[in-house]
């Protein structure tokens, strides 16, 4: 049962899939929410220098030290990185690209003279392959499990219990980084073992969709989370819905279109970032549109309000009140002065009589809530 | 192979060429990036390009240098126009919109280069060499194309340049002065997505970013102004460039683009270290320069003080004294002052007790000590 299970190679290349991204969510909503977005693609493809030099030392591509060694690159790029700008020579984006550029150089050039016939070709370095990861499996109670997923899972739950012990420290340290260092609790530090995390699920991830792809699912599902909703623990689970989701609709369309699995998942991601933003619920870009006519229409309802309270009841009455006056004293083109009215009436701010236009008591309340902020609202007709 | 084989190699050539346009190219442009803060903008371009690759390369049916250069030019200000999108419209920051907008595009890239290798198209080799540059597969021909978009570039440049320079350095004001500033920024973005066009075949997508900031940041290291830094970049560029390039293509099997990278990172490296007046180096020189001089001046007022103290100018003052006062060992900072001629050195009468040697300030000693003592006040009170 359990065999036939990690037998399943849609199954597993799926899961692989869902725990990468999952896993790259949970301290990829830091990183996004911190503005340090870029520090994954840093770290993504500096790690390659740390792998290569790992597995000339070891001759192993995976397994724990192997993971914790090459993370360790990702840490000293970023420290090479904040040392390039604490000099204040150079700008912290600036920085960013001197640095992962010349250990990525590095990892390629290695790669090309010592290990060029090892899996680690450079194509894979870049591209990863999660199709395969069923081809190399651990023996796990008797049962071959692929490596990947074990690696992936043990990175998932350590992000998961990081995240989890640290979430209230987390939170300060990222919202008001000022307010944290003052109550004590170390934000750098809790930054670097964020990005060695960061470095070990990149590391842990590399096989399967390589260095660059792994950027997508470090800061796009958190990204199109953050569009959805304000509350963090609610950013956790949109992300980690939307990498999961992802990673399926990515797994079924590549193999139906016979294209990179990998390549595909991240496009996923990128396709429900674009929904998030078009159709998030509160700022989605439809959403914003529809909140913006809506204040727009109850500008135009108020204006018309004050228009017909000023001077009703005044000698002007007869001249002012009417459809007619709108466009010449209001500026409102024909079109837009029927709208407006033909709004007001069904809101019964207003009646129509002939030409006249006579203000509700509701309508009369609405101008009277603008110029006399404050007052109480008349009841009653 | 002798100097002269070298120089009369077609391929070898064509690296050169190809190489010293890709260093001019970036290293100008580079510099408008780098004084914008928009240095990752060239990571985001690059990988962006890859899709506009494989479509140039779908359409054209082939390895079609021109169809290619297009396709990556269009998906390269695609991404760009994405970001500014994300940027505006959404509540996502710069750094998020630029990671979007690297890693979907380069995603689209992949899933298409798939599908053309997937399509069996037997010249589809020479995809991968954008991936990290392969020179030596540069042709006489794409050198016309990339010559082409430089010069459209650096034309751009030169006719725009005190536009340019003015956005780089005070967009608000560049807007007060009536500037289409928003279509100077777009304009400047699309000159970073031409070089990365000139750049792909030489040092490949994922590696364009360092190619654009490298120069400009080694450059600005040793000018001051905007003219010079320019002129350096593209030099530093250029030097850069063939450099890595006639290592790869001389060596067996090594791609370009880390090369390039790695031999404009220790031009980087360099300039970081020693360039005058901004390097690490004169930076520590100074440092200390200014401290001794620092250490000189105390021990100057000190030692007129105290002769103000004693109401005598010639008043021979102890070193046990000024140590004292300073509570440092001043046995250099003296003898420094009595070279310069500030302070000499007096045996006192033998019957006054203590040292025998005293030191008393000349009249250029007390009149430096004066200067430093106005100066000093006069900070303070303004």
């Amino acid at each position: 049962m359990m065999a036939s299970l990690f037998d399943n190679i849609p199954l597993m290349i799926m899961l692989v899939g869902a725990l990468v991204g999952i896993a790259s969510s949970l301290v990829g909503t830091f990183l996004v929410l911190r503005g340090t977005s870029m520090l994954s693609d840093a770290i993504g493809h500096s790690i390659v220098f740390g792998i290569v030099v790992v597995w000339l030392l070891t001759h192993q591509a995976s397994g724990p030290l192997q993971i914790i060694g090459a993370a360790l690159t990702g840490i000293f790029t970023v420290f090479l990185t904040e040392l390039l700008v604490s000099t204040q020579k150079v700008k912290k984006d600036a920085a960013i690209g001197l640095v992962f550029p010349v250990l990525f150089s590095l990892g390629v050039l290695l790669i090309n003279l010592y290990a060029s016939d090892v899996h680690i070709d450079a194509h894979t370095v870049l591209l990863g392959e999660i199709g395969f990861v069923w081809l190399d499996t651990l023996p796990i109670g008797g049962v071959e499990v692929p490596r990947a997923l074990v690696s992936m899972g043990a990175m998932t739950a350590l992000n998961l219990a990081f995240v989890a012990a640290f979430y209230k420290e987390l939170k300060l340290a990222t919202f008001d980084s000022a307010l944290a260092k003052a109550l004590g609790f170390a934000p750098t530090a809790l930054f670097y073992v964020l990005l060695l995390l960061t470095s070990g699920t990149a590391v842990a991830a590399f096989d399967a969709v390589g260095a660059v792809l792994f950027v997508a699912f470090v800061i796009v599902p958190p990204s199109a989370a953050y569009l959805l909703t304000d509350r963090l623990w609610k950013i956790f689970v949109y992300a980690s819905l939307i990498a999961a989701a992802s990673s399926v609709s990515g797994y079924y369309l590549a193999v139906a279109w016979d294209v990179s699995i990998g390549g595909m998942m991240a496009v996923m991601t990128g396709v429900f970032l674009a929904l998030a933003f078009v159709l998030g619920p509160r700022y989605g870009v439809f959403a914003q549109w529809l909140e913006r006519r809506r204040q727009r229409e109850l500008n135009e309802s108020r204006t018309l309000m004050v228009h017909l309270y000023h001077h009703e009841d005044g000698p002007e009455k007869a001249v002012e009140n009417v459809t007619m006056a709108l466009r010449d004293h209001l500026m409102w083109d024909p079109a837009r002065a029927e709208r407006v009215v033909e709004r007001s009436r069904q809101r019964q701010l207003v009646v129509q009589e002939g030409e006249r236009l006579h203000l509700t008591q509701a309508g009369r309340n609405l101008a009277r809530e603008i110029l006399e902020p404050g007052a109480k609202a008349e009841t009653g007709a | 192979m002798s100097l002269d084989a070298l120089l009369g190699d077609y391929t070898l050539q064509n690296v050169v060429m190809g190489a010293a346009l890709l260093g001019l190219v970036s290293g100008v442009l580079g510099c408008f990036a780098v004084l914008r803060k928009q240095s990752l903008l060239g990571d985001t371009l690059s990988h962006a390009a890859l899709p506009g690759v494989c479509l140039g390369f779908i359409i054209a049916g082939g390895r079609e240098m021109g169809s290619i250069l297009a396709g990556a030019l269009f998906t390269g200000s695609l991404a760009a126009l994405v970001m500014l999108l994300l940027t505006r419209m959404s509540r996502l920051k710069t750094d998020a919109a630029l990671g979007i907008s690297l890693s979907v595009f380069f995603a689209v890239g992949v899933v298409l280069l798939t599908y053309i290798q997937g399509t069996g198209n037997a010249s589809q080799g020479g995809l991968d060499a954008f991936l990290f540059g392969q020179a030596a597969a540069t042709l006489r021909s794409d050198l016309w194309i990339m010559t082409g978009v430089s010069g459209v570039a650096l034309v751009l440049v030169g006719g725009l340049w005190k536009e340019f320079k003015l956005v780089s350095f005070d967009a608000e004001f560049a807007a007060t002065q009536g500037l289409p500033v928003t279509l100077l920024e777009a304009l400047m973005t699309v000159m970073i997505a031409l070089a990365v066009v000139v750049g792909l075949q030489m040092v490949g997508v994922v590696l364009m970013a360092a190619m654009v900031i490298a120069p400009a940041v080694a450059a600005r290291q040793w000018a001051n102004k905007l003219e010079s830094m320019v002129m350096l970049s593209a030099l530093f560029g250029i030097a850069g460039g063939v450099t890595g390039a006639l290592i790869s293509a001389l060596g067996p099997g090594l791609a370009t683009g880390p090369l390039i990278i790695l031999s404009l990172s220790s031009v980087v490296l360099v300039s970081l270290l020693f360039a005058p007046h901004r390097g690490f180096v004169w930076e520590i020189l100074k440092l200390q320069r200014d401290r001794r001089q620092l250490r000189h001046q105390r021990v100057l007022t000190t030692l007129y003080q105290l002769a103000s103290h004693h109401a005598d100018r010639q008043y021979r003052s102890e070193k046990r004294m000024v140590d004292a006062y300073l509570g440092t060992d001043s046995r250099r900072a003296l003898e420094r002052l009595s070279a310069r001629g500030l302070i000499t050195q007096q045996t006192p009468p033998s019957h006054e007790p203590g040292d025998h040697k005293r030191w008393v300030l000349t009249p250029e000693g007390c009149r430096e000590a004066e200067r430093i003592l106005d100066d000093l006040g006069r900070g303070g009170r303004a």
